[in-house]
């Protein structure tokens, strides 16, 4: 068979995320990648490969990858710009993954970025709410993100008695993070109160439960094993990649309607996917990571991906949230850079900032950026992010390791 | 979006340019004067009788000759067989609801109508269907309650969907 090479990230480079009215898509890209650069000591002609993830629709270019490529100066190296939804730059590293891993190139980067403040509000409801099967989810009943992730929440509340107050505690913990680390969108401690007295958006979920609209960027270099000797001592190593795809429409999806369990079928075989590649067992997940960013667009999604990643027994996330087990120093921290609740969700470069912020824990850098309080102890050195597109679209589950793969 | 067309339009006459001073930021912004209507037009050819039977109150799933496996939404191809052979078949309409939601927040498309609830439900055929529950009171809405399925006219629109309707609960 056909062998894959070693394939370790080299640098990563991360934007301030928020309301970014002061750049444009290109400048915006520039400032994660020229980050990326300096991490690694590399130039902008040393890459062989631009992947771009920028979901899209929102902004104005229609070409973003080739707007990034010229004004981050790799011209004229080839590049593309992949989808995959909220998971669009999860979806961009795997494509960079594999043109390095497979020896199409020896040095490619994934660079997520997302202008969504480009169109006002209400545009970005409507489209984020098309985010399912159109014309049986949208057309006739005006479905929106929040919605669809409610109908999780509901579905959780009637198996488990899940209480909205226990949302809040992951709104609460989230933001708790988001103020130490300086790229953060929101940087105000909250406490459950101020989420149960926000207005409700979706029932059950009111604002406080949902993330925030998002510009930002985050880069990611990677590099065949042998140049990665020679860039970096801490090469990060892609030691898993899972990838899997659930069904446009909510009402097809067997295990949730079937009130087994309230998951995503597609994140657990993702994850699955890629614990097997990397030797994890799926039963004791928690035990092998230092460190893990999973997808919160909302609270409730954050609680399922505990469960998902399995990480804890159905309907037993509750009790990893009221423990405070998913805080730094707890059995696995969870969302310690914010997450997307309140670090910020620009949605196509969500997944590279996951990557970001874990390459920088297994490093122990992460205290550099945002003080010990929030740098988790490297003990197995490995991590994981956890990316979902739409409600459990597309899944994807990436393991990082300090430790080279053995092949 | 419209007032910022006006102040764009007034920022042209009186300084030559769409130039902004953004609200929040006070950041300049150059306000694009090429708005892009979006309506999208798809096909209904293959599942043209769904459409038909909303039109004579029926509510059509399709299922596999070959196979057996049941479509809703409606589809003329299973990629289980692959076939297209399809018996079209209307729902009774009996169904129990297995989670539901009420938007608030809604698409900029949608913010004429009341809050409304949207909730999937399982059908006698053991296909789910998700639509809105027309109920007078949520505070009645219970985990798996019984939840009748029927095409109507939607207001003020007048065109025809379908939605649920509690049935009288056990």
């Amino acid at each position: 068979m056909f062998e894959l090479r070693n394939v370790a990230i080299v640098g990563v480079g991360h934007s301030n995320f928020g309301n970014r009215f002061d750049v444009r898509i290109d400048e915006l890209a520039w400032e994660a990648f020229s980050e990326a650069l300096k991490d690694s000591n590399l130039t902008a002609k040393d890459m062989e490969f631009l992947v771009v993830g920028c979901a899209g629709g929102w902004s104005a270019e229609s070409l973003p990858s080739v707007i990034c490529s010229e004004y981050c100066g790799t011209l004229p190296k080839g590049s593309m710009r992949v989808e995959a939804a909220c998971a669009t730059s999860s979806a961009a590293v795997t494509t960079a993954y594999n043109f390095v891993a497979s020896g199409y190139v020896d040095l490619a980067v994934a660079l997520g970025v997302e202008k969504m403040f480009e169109s006002p509000n209400p545009v970005q409801i409507e489209l984020i709410g098309r985010a399912g099967n159109y014309f049986w989810e949208f057309e006739n009943f005006g479905m929106t993100f929040p919605g669809y992730y409610a109908l999780h929440a509901t579905g959780y509340m009637w198996k488990y008695g899940l209480k909205e107050e226990d949302l809040a505690e992951i709104a609460v913990k989230n933001h708790y993070y988001a103020t130490i680390n300086p790229k953060a969108q929101f940087k105000k401690k909250i406490d459950v109160d101020t989420v149960m007295q926000s207005r409700y958006v979706a029932w059950p979920l009111k604002l406080f439960d949902c993330c925030p609209l998002t510009d930002g960027s985050a880069a990611i270099i990677l590099a065949s094993e042998d140049v990665a000797k020679k860039i970096t001592d801490t090469p990060v190593w892609i030691n898993g990649i899972g990838a899997s795809t659930g069904t446009g429409n909510l009402s097809k999806r067997d295990m949730f309607m079937n009130l087994e369990y309230s998951g995503l079928e597609s994140a657990v075989e993702a994850a699955k996917q890629a614990y097997k590649q990397a030797g994890i067992d799926y039963n004791n997940a928690a035990k092998y990571f230092d460190v893990a960013c999973v997808h919160d667009c909302f609270t409730i999604a954050e609680l399922m991906a505990y469960e998902d990643l399995g990480f804890c027994q159905r309907g037993e996330g509750l009790k990893l949230i009221r423990e405070k087990q998913t805080y730094n120093g707890g059995l696995i921290p969870v969302n310690i850079d914010g997450g997307l609740k309140a670090k910020g969700h620009p949605i196509g470069a969500t997944g590279s900032s996951m990557m970001y912020s874990l390459t920088k824990q297994l490093r122990q850098e992460y205290a550099k950026l945002a003080g010990e309080e929030a740098q988790a102890t490297i003990r197995k050195g490995r991590a994981l992010a956890h990316n979902i597109g739409g409600t459990g679209h597309y899944a994807y589950v990436t393991i990082l390791s300090l430790e080279k793969p053995h092949r | 979006m419209s007032d910022l067309n006006e102040i764009a339009k007034k920022n042209i006459e009186e300084k030559g340019l769409p130039l902004i001073d953004e609200k929040k930021t006070n950041l300049p912004l150059y306000i694009s004067l090429r708005e892009l209507p979006l309506r999208f037009q798809f096909g209904t050819a293959k599942i043209q009788k769904f459409f038909e039977g909303l039109k004579e109150g029926k509510i059509y799933m399709t299922q596999c000759r070959k196979c057996g496996e049941k479509y809703f939404p409606p589809q003329a191809d299973c990629p289980k067989c692959p076939e297209s052979e399809m018996n079209w078949i209307p729902l009774k309409g009996e169904g129990k609801l297995l989670t539901c939601t009420m938007i608030i927040v809604k698409p900029s498309t949608f913010t004429h109508y009341d809050n409304y609830i949207v909730g999937i439900a399982e059908m006698e055929e053991g296909v789910r269907v998700l639509a809105w529950l027309r109920i007078d009171d949520p505070k009645k809405i219970k985990p798996k309650m019984k939840v009748r399925l029927t095409t109507v006219r939607r207001k003020p629109e007048g065109f025809i969907t379908y939605e649920f309707v509690p049935c009288k609960q056990d």
